[in-house]
């Protein structure tokens, strides 16, 4: 009893420590400006300011980061979902030659972070002429959230037992009808998690956009809030106050599949 | 979409371009000679390997803490673990700019606090001071990669089944001893995948770096991949084909460094 007592004391201690950051960002963004450059620096503000939330969501421009960010997070989602599906029931389901190439192929991709290749990247678009559009940053977003979509989804329909598919074709499921009304709906989980996942890390992703969307009418989020501290301007209060806007959800969205987390990162490397 | 910049970065990286970008024709291997020229590179690979090697080392022996407390029972650990959730979720640069805030000199609660405890007896300029400001990144860099590390290591140890801990008591092993010789061997796949994704991960990561340091001119405290993007986009030198060079040797070394960690990792793996 006094074990459990002492660890959850322990793991209260771990936590205020990881959400300590966090709780300063939310405190900060109410404060009113001038309250920032007080010394000594306080913890709780003197004034609560909670209309700082109000300046920012009524700010064009961070509507504008925002639009930017929607859309480039969900089209590059649907787009992952669409192509790492069918790869990943293929690859779960065939052996077909070249297998074990392909998925270490795409393991690869993984280590060919954005940030190695972001000058590539910078000349691809420029000769295709799609600097400062959404089609660039979608595209950028799918390709690399691809290849974790699809070692997770293939774990998952891994072990979907075959013989339920079996059963099915006996009782006159067509192909296709397996797939839709059997074999998706047992995958369910997982296609949640891989939404989740590529859905996040297209909108936290920071270098990509940063130099690719060089017209400030097409920032995400990332780079558009980093706008509010410049040299010349410091916004800090606005700057959390967006960040904690942008925050929110995620966390909600992580919380939610934090059950398959465990499963599913290493459920590629085990076999 | 992955191979083609990939091309690209291999092409300019042979070539020469103008201040504005325009291509002037192919210059062979000269980038990759101007690169090893170039003053700032043995500065940058020492602070790149210091940054690899601390925010790896330092975050797994934590994690493994971290991943052990998480895997207990106790009142509270979904809390714990929505918490752990949280710098994982969270933009990194977002994370960055809010440790720049705090790390401030003035207005930042960190000096304030560790003052206060009488841990400083004087407040320290983290992001400017020279000798302060590997540590103060490497601090944060540990602290975002926490929560991946430590939800791969807890993965591994959910698959250890609680009869080898009681065989281990019977035969009268427990506590460290049963750490050292049942859960650490058995974690070791896990801790490979949490080794080798730390390691690409943080070689690549750009934000914190990018954001705490931005005070600071020159290139004395940048890693390869922050040294790359300013020579591209920012510097004066703006100069896309030494940056695809350096781009091309970060790929290399990268694929080396891991590769290498798997050979090391495997030969130990195959007495047991």
């Amino acid at each position: 009893m006094t074990r459990r007592a002492a660890l959850a004391g322990l793991g209260l201690l771990v936590a205020a420590a990881l959400l300590a950051p966090y709780a300063v960002m939310l405190l900060t963004a109410l404060k009113p400006e001038a309250e920032l450059r007080i010394t000594p620096p306080r913890l709780l503000p003197l004034e609560w300011r909670p209309q700082n939330f109000w300046v920012v969501v009524r700010d064009p421009e961070f509507q504008s980061w925002l639009r930017v960010s929607l859309v480039v997070a969900l089209t590059s989602t649907a787009l992952v979902v669409l192509a790492a599906v069918p790869a990943a029931y293929h690859t779960a389901r065939h052996r077909f030659a070249g297998r074990g190439a392909f998925l270490f192929l795409v393991l690869v991709t993984q280590m060919f972070a954005p940030t190695a290749l972001v000058v590539g990247l910078y000349r691809e678009f420029f000769e295709l002429g799609l600097i400062n559009t959404y089609a660039a940053l979608i595209l950028v977003n799918a390709a690399f959230n691809l290849a974790f979509a699809i070692w997770i989804l293939r774990a998952f329909f891994a072990s979907i037992p075959r013989e339920i598919e079996e059963a099915a074709a006996v009782d006159g499921c067509g192909a296709a009808a397996t797939l839709f009304r059997i074999v998706l709906p047992v995958a369910l989980p997982g296609i949640v998690t891989a939404v989740i996942f590529a859905f996040i890390a297209a909108w936290n992703e920071y270098i990509v956009a940063l130099t690719l969307m060089t017209d400030a009418s097409m920032r995400p989020l990332t780079v558009g809030i980093t706008s509010y501290v410049t040299a010349y301007v410091q916004h800090w209060d606005l700057l959390f106050a967006a960040s904690t806007i942008a925050i929110v959800p995620v966390v909600v969205l992580f919380a939610l599949i934090e059950p398959y987390l465990v499963g599913g990162l290493t459920a590629g490397s085990v076999k | 979409m992955v191979v083609y910049p990939a091309v690209e970065l291999v092409r300019a990286s042979l070539g020469r371009y103008s201040i504005t970008g325009l291509y002037q024709g192919a210059v062979g291997l000269r980038n990759y000679a101007r690169l090893l020229d170039q003053e700032a590179l043995p500065t940058v690979v020492a602070n790149t390997v210091t940054w690899v090697a601390l925010v790896v080392g330092v975050t797994i022996v934590i994690s493994l803490g971290l991943a052990q407390l998480l895997n207990a029972a106790f009142p509270g650990r979904r809390l714990v673990r929505w918490a752990l959730i949280v710098p994982w979720a969270a933009s990194l640069i977002m994370t960055a700019k809010l440790f720049a805030w705090l790390y401030d000199y003035y207005f930042g609660l960190i000096n304030r606090a560790l003052v206060a405890a009488g841990v400083l007896r004087a407040p320290v300029d983290w992001l400017g001071d020279d000798r302060a400001v590997m540590g103060a990144m490497i601090a944060v860099g540990v602290f975002v990669s926490l929560p991946f590390t430590t939800y791969v290591l807890l993965a591994g140890l959910e698959t250890i089944p609680g009869e080898v801990y009681e065989a281990a008591r019977v035969d009268g092993a427990s506590g460290w001893r049963a750490y050292r010789g049942i859960t650490l061997p058995l974690l070791r796949p896990a801790l490979l995948v949490a080794a080798v994704l730390n390691l690409i991960y943080v070689f690549n990561s750009f934000p914190i770096v990018w954001t705490l340091n931005d005070r600071n001119p020159g290139f004395a405290h940048d890693t390869m991949i922050t040294y790359m993007y300013k020579i591209a986009f920012k510097s004066a030198l703006r100069d896309v084909g030494l940056a695809a060079a350096l781009g091309v040797v970060n790929v290399a070394l990268i694929l080396i460094a891991v590769l290498a960690y798997l050979k090391v990792a495997w030969v130990r793996e195959e007495p047991a």
